[in-house]
This record gives C-alpha cells, sequence and structure tokens, in this order.
C-alpha cells in the first residue's frame, strides 16, 4: 500500500469527531452562570453590583469585600477546579481502563486520601507543615501512596497490558486502605464526625490557599488528558489493535494515570471524596453530544466544573448557616439526573 | 523490499511451547496460507510476525529484524487484521479508519490533511465512502470487515496479517473479501500471510500453503502439493474429496462417514 495516491486537492473527510460550537458555548454559559450564582448566594445577601463592583476594583463595602474576596470567589475558584477536574480524570480512567464504571477512585485515590486525612484529623489535629495544614497534605499522601501501591501490585501480577489484574490491584488497595481507616476512625471516637464530614466532601473555606495548593496539579494534569484525546479514543479500539498500530497502551494508559491520579489527588485534599462526579459527567457527556475524547475531555472539564459549584452554593445554602456534605448534593441530584438522561437517550452507547 | 524470513521462531506461553521452532521464507508480493486444524499455532504464528506475541529466534522483514524496530516503526511495515477485531459501535468509519495512520504520527501527533486524505483515498478505494460518516455499530459484517481491511491499508505497510478474514462471512462475502485483498496485493505489492480456515478458498487464494499442526510446520507447497485427500485425513482427522475445478483450483469437499 506504499503507493497509494495522494490527491491534492483538498478533502472532506465526513465524520470526523469535532467539539460542536453550541454545546462548548452552553458549557462556556453554564459555568458562567454557576460562577455568578456562587458569588451571589450565601447567608449574606450581596448583590450583582457589589460583585462586579468587586472584580472590576470598585468601591465595595469593606465586609463584604471581605466576604467576596476571603470566602466566595476562592471556594468558586476552587469548585471549578475540583469539578472540572473530578470530571475530566472520571472521563480518562474510563478511557484507559475501556470501563464505563472507572471512575477517578478506581485505584484506590480515594480509599488512600481518606486514610491520610483520617490519621491526620485523629493524631495531628491542627498541625500544620510548611504553613499548610496536615489533613490536605496527608490526603494527598495517601491517595498518591494507594494509587502508586496499586501500579505496582497490577505489574506484579500480571503485567499492565492487562487491565483486570490493574483493577483488582486497585480494589485489593482500596480494601485494605479502607479497613484500616475504618479502625482508625472507631477507635478514635472523638474526631469521627469531623472524619465523617471530610469522608463526604466539603470544599475548605480557606482563602486562597486551597486554590493555589491544587491550582498547578490541576493545569498540568487536564493539558496531559487534553493532550491524549486522540490516543483516548484509539484506546476504544481494543489492547492488540492498538498495540498493532505502533501505540503503546502501557505508556498511555501509565502516562494518563498518573495524570489524572496527581489532579484527582490534590483535588481531593482539599475537595475531599466527592462521588459521583467522575462518572456522570462524562457519561452525560458521552449520551448527549458524542463519545470522542475530542468532545468528551473539554465539555466534561466545563460541566463537571458548573456541576459543582452548583452543587457547592446549593450545600451551604440549603441548611444554611451549616453545611451539607456536598457528596449528598452531587448524589442526590447527578443520580435522579442521570438516569432521565439515560432513559431519553441510547444507553447501550455507554 | 517486503519479504517475511521466521528462523526458528518458537513461542510459549508460561513454559509450555504453543510453537514449535519454525522457519519460512515468504516472498515480497507473495500469499502465504497458514492452514491446520484448531490450535495448530497458525495466529501464533501472525501473533509473533506483529510482536504481540513474545517468540524466540528472530523474525526479519527486509533485511531488518522485527525486534530491531520500534513500535511505530514496526507498525509502518507490519498491519494486522485480527480475527475478530474490536468494532466501536459509536465510533465513526472515517474516525476508525484515521486512525490506521497512527504509526505515521508523533506520540501526541494529530493527523494532517495528507493523512485524512489518505484515508479519504483508503474509504474511496473500498467503496467506503458514503459510509464515511455512519457509526461503526450501523454497518453489516461484510461493512464492518471492510472498514477494518480499510484501517488496515491506511498503515500503508508493506506486509499484511490476516488473520482468518472470512469468518462469519456468507459465502458471497467471503470471496468479495478475499477478492478485494488480492487486488490491493497484486496493485500494491503487498505479502499476505493470511491464517485460513476454508481450505477451499486458501487454495484459490494463496501461491503456498504452510501447513501446521500442534504447532508444528508439516507441510510447505503450492495448493496443490498441499491439498490432497491423504494430507487433510491425516492432520484434520476428516474425510474429504478433492475435486480439480477445470482450471480452478481445487474445492476440498467433506463427506459424510
Amino acid at each position: 500500500m506504499q503507493g497509494v495516491k495522494v490527491r491534492s486537492a483538498p478533502v472532506v473527510l465526513r465524520g470526523l469527531p469535532s467539539l460542536p460550537v453550541l454545546w462548548a458555548a452552553a458549557g462556556v454559559a453554564a459555568l458562567l452562570a454557576a460562577c455568578v450564582a456562587g458569588a451571589l448566594m450565601g447567608p449574606v445577601h450581596i448583590g450583582v453590583g457589589t460583585v462586579l463592583r468587586a472584580l472590576t476594583g470598585g468601591v465595595v463595602d469593606p465586609g463584604q469585600a471581605n466576604i467576596l474576596w476571603s470566602l466566595r470567589f476562592p471556594r468558586v475558584v476552587l469548585g471549578v477546579l475540583v469539578g472540572g477536574m473530578l470530571a475530566i480524570a472520571g472521563a480518562a480512567y474510563q478511557g484507559v481502563f475501556r470501563n464505563p464504571l472507572a471512575d477517578p477512585y478506581l485505584l484506590g485515590a480515594a480509599a488512600g486520601a481518606n486514610l491520610g486525612a483520617t490519621l491526620a484529623i485523629a493524631f495531628g489535629p491542627g498541625t500544620t507543615v510548611i504553613g499548610l495544614n496536615i489533613v490536605p497534605l496527608a490526603a494527598f499522601a495517601g491517595a498518591g501512596a494507594a494509587v502508586a501501591g496499586a501500579y505496582v501490585l497490577g505489574q506484579t501480577v500480571s503485567g499492565l497490558r492487562s487491565n483486570t489484574g490493574l483493577i483488582l490491584a486497585g480494589v485489593a488497595m482500596a480494601a485494605f486502605f479502607n479497613s484500616v481507616q475504618t479502625y482508625v476512625q472507631q477507635s478514635q471516637t472523638g474526631s469521627i464526625r469531623q472524619v465523617y464530614s471530610w469522608i463526604l466532601g466539603r470544599l475548605v473555606t480557606a482563602g486562597w490557599d486551597g486554590v493555589l495548593l491544587v491550582l498547578p496539579y490541576v493545569v498540568v494534569s487536564a493539558l496531559v488528558i487534553f493532550l491524549h484525546r486522540r490516543l483516548l479514543d484509539a484506546m476504544m479500539i481494543g489492547e492488540d489493535e492498538v498495540t498493532s498500530l505502533g501505540i503503546s497502551v502501557r505508556r498511555v494508559r501509565l502516562i494518563v494515570v498518573v495524570a489524572a491520579t496527581l489532579g484527582t489527588a490534590a483535588v481531593v485534599a482539599v475537595g475531599g471524596t466527592i462521588a459521583f462526579v467522575g462518572i456522570i459527567i462524562p457519561h452525560t457527556i458521552r449520551l448527549l453530544v458524542g463519545r470522542s475524547y475530542t468532545v468528551v475531555v473539554p465539555l466534561s472539564l466545563l460541566f463537571g466544573a458548573a456541576f459543582l459549584v452548583l452543587a457547592d452554593t446549593a450545600a451551604r445554602t440549603i441548611l444554611a448557616p451549616a453545611e451539607l456534605p456536598i457528596g449528598v448534593i452531587t448524589a442526590f441530584v447527578g443520580a435522579p439526573f442521570f438516569i432521565a438522561v439515560m432513559r431519553s437517550t441510547r444507553a447501550a452507547s455507554l | 523490499m517486503s519479504d517475511v524470513k521466521l528462523a526458528g521462531v518458537s513461542v510459549s506461553y508460561d513454559g509450555v511451547e504453543v510453537l514449535a521452532p519454525l522457519d519460512l521464507d515468504v516472498a515480497s508480493g507473495e500469499w502465504l496460507s497458514l492452514i491446520g486444524p484448531n490450535g495448530a499455532g497458525k495466529t501464533t504464528v501472525l501473533r509473533a510476525i506483529a510482536r504481540l506475541a513474545p517468540f524466540a529466534g528472530e523474525i526479519v522483514i527486509g533485511d531488518q529484524a522485527v525486534l530491531s524496530w520500534g513500535a511505530r516503526e514496526l507498525a509502518r511495515h507490519v498491519a494486522m487484521l485480527l480475527q475478530e477485531p474490536h468494532i466501536p459501535d459509536g465510533m465513526s468509519v472515517s474516525q476508525y479508519v484515521l486512525l490506521g495512520r497512527s504509526p505515521h504520527l508523533g506520540y501526541l501527533g494529530r493527523e494532517s490533511a495528507r493523512d485524512r486524505r489518505i484515508v479519504a483515498d483508503v474509504l474511496r478505494r473500498l467503496s467506503l465512502d458514503d459510509f464515511a460518516a455512519r457509526p461503526l455499530g450501523q454497518l453489516s459484517g461484510g461493512e464492518r470487515q471492510r472498514a477494518a481491511i480499510a484501517r488496515a491499508l491506511a498503515q500503508q505497510a508493506p506486509v499484511l496479517l490476516i488473520d482468518e478474514p472470512t469468518t462469519s462471512l456468507d459465502v458471497g462475502r467471503q470471496q468479495a473479501v478475499l477478492e478485494l485483498i488480492d487486488e490491493l496485493r497484486r496493485e500494491e505489492g503487498l505479502t499476505v500471510i493470511a491464517a485460513m480456515h476454508e481450505l477451499t478458498l486458501a487454495g484459490q487464494y494463496s501461491d503456498r500453503l504452510a501447513l501446521l499442526a500442534s504447532g508444528r510446520l508439516v507441510a510447505l507447497g503450492t495448493p496443490a502439493e498441499i491439498l490432497t485427500e491423504s494430507m487433510i485425513s491425516e492432520h484434520y482427522h476428516a474425510d474429504v474429496r478433492v475435486v480439480a475445478m477445470n482450471g480452478s483450483g481445487t474445492a476440498v469437499v467433506p463427506v459424510r462417514r
């Protein structure tokens, strides 16, 4: 086939995936609307004009400016980072494992983060390391340790080209970390409520520290996943086929999993193990728009971010001044919505 | 040059030898079919050449050992059609065939206008241009097989490995697929190595047949030399009649015991 003649006239190849402009615009609009809602809503009423003046450097009441700049804006930005990251990490995991049930916690990231956070809350409350609260650092380290352990275990069991070996290693690692976490949680009854609240997820309100902590990880992770969208599409055709095209399944999986895990560990460290976002957002995009990662990655980023900002806004306003765990909102709203989408489309295309 | 040489190639899984040391030379532009009963090692030979199975010995294409190539370079020389390719239902035909350009792209590379032109030409060549935007899940079995061939052709590799190309196709589509591969082989000078289940078709389309049994090469020669009643009876344990068809090769017909 060396001699296939290449025509010089431009060729339009129909059926290639591309990001639909309308959906991209809808995603941006949804994200902006969610951010506006997040900035406006809260126990203290602050009007649109005040928010706009604060953003453009206008004169604002110092108390209100403090609420916006110290509490609401960083929390909205954190919601954007956490939601977008969990959604594209879920999409990436589903792609490299060719498993629709994969989520960012598949290889034990959540179990590891929970154990790290539980240990920190139980044995070192209030401790700081280089000026940072130890809980997110311990959660980050726990998540990384669990996934690294699963990867090493999966490799020794059956080699990295085996999906099943790696997933089972993740299940084993998560079970082990969960058992230790439960033991610590039950034996340290004084901190059980705090631990439980952390596990269900809650965006911290420690100003911009949390944002700055996760931003580099989210940017790098999202960029790596975005650059892999053609290879994630290629992974759909099966391991032997992909290999015969000269693509190293092992390398793609390792790079994508490392990137997605770093981003996930970072956002879990500050937001807790918020459930469901990494499953429902990518699948909703697949059902409504298309399966190609050219579509799924950018739209998951936009809609995941918008969804989590709205969920967080609801979590802190429904029972204000008390807060609901954000994981309760994501599951309570997300599950029925996802089921409705599945019923109205062809779920078989998952 | 795209001749393929196997020297002492053997394959073992968990210490169990499934392919005994095999020597085989396939000339550039030749169609060689691997035949033999189930479990004879036909697919294993193809997987070894494509480096999908670890092997001992040496496999050389042209004057290069396949082990000396990186994965992408190997894929620029060898394209493989699996027996049951995984066809993602939601992917369009054009996107699927465009994946065949992967060996020509960098790790994070995107397809160029030239890659899209090559794919458009392959689709036209295989009469798939009207299906370009259609999801693979909406194609018939024969159309899917053509899409899989198109993906392999888009690789522009001079060696084409095909594992049971006619499985689950009706007799008309079997013929159409084999005619298409033969036509492409002659026009593009492809070297074709195919694992074939259907003996009559293997004899009609191949220059030579390699008969494998229990992981060993037991006979190699022209179809007339290999497709004999005694040979098939001995290795397939089947009662057959081999019937000459007035210059159109031979037909291998099972007869009831």
